[in-house]
């Protein structure tokens, strides 16, 4: 075997809070073979970052090296990393090792022109003059941009996520790197770019034999592209080998939690319905919330005429079901939950909730009809007031109706905190010191404080780790059966859809493209964009493959 | 582009309008007795003048007309470049602050384009250094000199500098020495609070993770702040410069009252100590003009340093 290019023994990395030391990386071995790509899956806080960031110097202040070595293979011989200074490091960075980081939307300088940025790299490599230019359309070109010489020009806010996240990819190229490390390189775009952008950033570096480390919270993601995955937890290799072999026979349990909770991987890449339900009783005559023929649009910037955000879109959510909306961004998912929730008025069609017609009715006309909808939001990071202890989050809705009195509504958040399953001791405590799941847990004790019908869930999962998806997911369905609640369910993941919903949406460009019983819609698409949303869920490639290994 | 051009400029006029329009409320609608007050000023004691002389001294300053009608007369006046006359120096107040604006406005010169290279400096270098106990003093300075009130900061000046070493002149307004001292008197103040804002934000933009991806493209740590940090950096702490330009007209009437400079800053606090509306009003109405076009000049970069901005105040609600 060749000598690998990045060779890591026995690495240990703590982190400094509040004077004490958090163990993050814990003894763990890792070679990536020139031309390899390697996946290192886990879930937050599990050590992958801070691997990632290791090899590239990059940690942050309050990080220590406590041992081992991390080995990179330099221009001149291998370069050990640990204890290594700044200049020997930035020898290192761009060109030895490149960086796709997470979140595209901030990751380019908001006041640079993105020429600029990509051509910064370039320069790094000793080019000059006309020949910088040149490059940098060149790299562009390279990540899938089509239009580089308008890109160049253009400043980072103007471009899509997409486009973004592949202007980075350019950035790396730029430094013409032998190892790419690519950090939850597209968890923050949609799911169809998502994949176009993996599997671009996948064939690159096969052509060019680069090395590529994914660092992932998506096994199936893993999965689909790397040649080795290595699964870590709590700082420790748990496992690992070839995806095939992984996939097929997991030898620790936690790989085979993961692999459970990726939906994609669960059923061999098939998306299978949790629940079957027939074409015919698709309609039923007394929907909780009903919206017919919505349209809304909005002036464009500069008086550039109107964008259609919503355009006739009609849609049912049956009581005791849940009804799911998926598609892109910019899709009209989150303008169509707005005016449901009454937020926002439509310009023409009708909102039905419980028989009655809500539009154009005041705020406080249907102040109490409202209190049936609640809703719980995407990033349960966001949208807690971090001042509230989860008592008062919990019990606010119960002072803003005026319900109740102290004692009561201590009773309820006790109550409503046990149907979440969580103790009841934590209503003293602060968001600060709960996990992202449990946040999500308060977020829909919140939503349930009023006994409402309806709960309007916008992405409710999509910002939180697999395995723990899985649990808010096996809780929503819990409480519906419990409460018979209905749920206006947003995503963009099918795969997650399919495990809760009942009937489905599918929007595209401000339209419902198509829809009817889950199981009909994903068995038998009829959309060409359905059909994309479908092949873009990650496990679907790696599940194929073993489908015609196997064969 | 020309739309937000033309809302600032409209902008800054209304609040100009507004500014002067307060002004002349509360200097003419006190609860005391405007007539008496400004006759005082002109060295007319109203209690011992017949009803005939009174009668005659209001009728010329203009007094014995309705206060609607007064306001109307000296906002047209302003509009056409007449600021009126001042009663205690029975000078035209357009020629007297004439007099007085060039010290002054040497002096505020001087004083911002001192604050705004120690304070940029300061910040720069204090987010720059790694060295911890450097980095403390250098990130405790600005509180420090935000907390020392500017008399006290003039009087040790003058006493240290003029009086023990001899190296400047202690006051007047005479060449460019004289200027030193209260530049630098005025300018700890404003420095300091420029650097407190820019210190936070270089903070907060060196954790943005653009600055991630600029370390990792190879870039030395000074490359990245220079070229990704500062401009994003002084972006939050541009509107808080159109705060110390005013907070600078301001200091200009402690300071100058400090170092004896004959300036407007003086020549505001002798009318206000004689009563003298009308360049009381004037000086008022001046330094809101200045604190209005130091905020427009602001909001006419800001374009150009941050891209985003043209397209900000009308966003579509697509998420």
């Amino acid at each position: 075997m060749t000598t690998p290019l990045v060779r890591i023994r026995d690495l240990q990395v703590d982190y400094t809070r509040r004077r004490r030391h958090v163990p993050a990386v814990r003894g763990v071995d890792l070679d990536i073979a020139p031309g390899e790509i390697v996946a290192v899956v886990g879930e937050s806080g599990s050590g992958k970052t801070t691997i990632a960031n290791t090899i590239i110097g990059l940690l942050p202040e309050n990080a220590r090296t406590r041992g081992g070595s991390v080995e990179v293979a330099g221009p001149d011989g291998p370069v050990e990393v640990v204890g290594a200074k700044e200049p020997d490091l930035r020898a290192l960075r761009g060109s030895v090792v490149g960086l796709v980081p997470q979140d595209p939307m901030v990751g380019l300088n908001p006041t640079q022109r993105i020429g600029a940025q990509v051509g910064e790299a370039v320069r790094l490599r000793g080019v000059k003059g006309d020949a910088v230019a040149d490059a940098v359309q060149t790299y562009l070109k390279q990540a899938g941009i089509d239009d580089p010489e308008l890109r160049a020009r253009q400043y980072p806010h103007e471009l899509s996520g997409g486009l973004r996240q592949r202007v980075l990819i350019a950035i790396a190229l730029a430094g013409e790197p032998r190892l790419i490390i690519a950090d939850e390189p597209t968890s923050a775009l949609d799911v169809t770019v998502q994949a176009t952008i993996l599997d671009h950033l996948e064939s690159l570096v096969r052509k060019s034999g680069t090395s590529l480390l994914i660092i992932t919270h998506d096994l199936a993601v893993a999965a689909d592209r790397a040649d080795q995955v290595v699964v870590l937890s709590e700082g420790k290799v748990v496992e690992r080998g070839a995806p095939d072999e992984i996939l097929v026979a997991p030898e620790d349990p936690y790989t085979r939690r993961l692999i459970a909770a990726a939906p994609g991987l669960a059923h061999g890449g098939r998306i299978e319905p949790r629940h079957e339900l027939a074409d015919t009783d698709v309609a039923t005559s007394d929907p909780v919330i009903r919206l017919e023929g919505v349209s809304k649009s909005y002036p464009l910037p500069g008086g550039a005429g109107t964008f259609a955000a919503l355009d006739d879109v009609s849609l049912q959510v049956a009581k005791g079901r849940t009804h799911a909306l998926v598609g892109e961004s910019g899709s009209g998912k989150t303008t169509t939950l707005r005016i449901a929730l009454g937020l926002e008025q439509p310009d023409s069609g009708r909102v039905v909730l419980k028989g009655t017609d809500i539009t154009g009715k005041g705020w406080r006309q249907t102040r109490p009809l409202r209190r049936t909808v609640q809703i719980v939001h995407q990033n349960p990071y966001a949208s807690l007031d971090p001042r509230f202890t989860i008592g008062q989050t919990i019990a606010e809705p119960l002072v803003s109706f005026k319900v109740g009195d102290r004692r009561s509504r201590a009773a309820r958040v006790a109550e409503l905190l046990d149907q979440v399953s969580l103790p009841a001791s934590y209503a003293e405590r602060l968001p600060a010191e709960l996990s992202g799941g449990q946040r999500q847990r308060v977020a829909i004790a919140r939503a349930l404080t009023l006994e409402p019908e309806v709960v309007l869930l916008d992405e409710p999962v999509s910002a939180l780790d697999v395995s723990v998806q899985e649990q808010i997911l096996d809780l929503l369905a819990e409480l519906q059966e419990r409460l018979g609640l209905s749920y206006l369910f947003i995503s963009h993941d099918l795969a997650v859809v399919a495990q809760v919903a009942h009937t489905v949406s599918v929007m595209s460009r401000g339209r419902v493209v198509e829809s009817g019983a889950v199981s009909s819609v994903f068995g038998a698409p009829q959309s060409e964009h359905t059909r994309a949303l479908i092949d873009a869920i990650p496990g679907r490639i790696s599940a194929r493959r073993r489908e015609v290994v196997h064969a | 582009m020309k739309r937000y051009v033309l809302s600032r400029l409209a902008q800054a006029v209304g609040v100009l309008f507004a500014a002067f329009t307060v002004t002349f409320a509360v200097l003419y609608l006190l609860p005391s007795d405007p007539v008496a007050l400004q006759l005082g000023a002109a060295g007319i004691e109203t209690d011992k003048l017949t009803d005939t002389q009174l009668e005659a001294a209001k009728a010329q300053y203009g007094l014995d007309r309705p206060v609607a009608e007064q306001y109307l007369s000296t906002l047209g006046g302003f509009v056409s470049g007449d600021l009126g006359t001042s009663i205690a120096k029975q000078q035209p107040v357009a020629g007297l602050i004439g007099d007085r604006l060039g010290p002054t406005i040497s002096l505020s010169l001087a004083a911002g384009a001192l604050s705004l290279l120690v304070g940029t400096g300061l910040a720069y270098l204090a987010s720059y250094v790694r060295w911890r106990p450097a980095r403390l003093v250098l990130s405790r300075l600005p509180s420090l000199g935000a907390s020392f009130p500017q008399f006290f900061i003039g009087l040790v000046a003058i006493q240290l500098f003029a009086f023990q070493l001899g190296w400047l002149p202690a006051t007047g307004s005479r060449g460019p020495e004289s200027l030193l001292l209260p530049a630098v008197t005025i300018s700890v103040l404003t420095s300091s609070l420029l650097a407190q804002v820019l210190m936070r934000s270089f903070d907060e933009t060196l954790s943005q993770p653009y600055v991630v991806t600029a370390r990792a493209k190879g870039l030395s740590r000074a490359a990245v702040q220079w070229r990704h940090g500062f401009r994003n950096a002084i972006l939050p702490a541009m509107t808080i410069l159109g705060l110390l330009v005013g907070l600078t007209v301001t200091s200009a009437i402690v300071v100058e009252t400090v170092f004896a400079r004959n300036g407007v800053g003086k020549l505001a606090q002798e009318s206000v100590l004689s009563q003298d509306v009308p360049v009381v009003l004037a000086i008022v109405t001046l330094a809101a003009a200045i604190f209005v076009l130091v905020n427009l000049v602001v909001d006419l970069l800001y374009p150009l340093l941050d891209p985003r901005i043209v397209q900000l105040p009308r966003k579509v609600a697509v998420r």
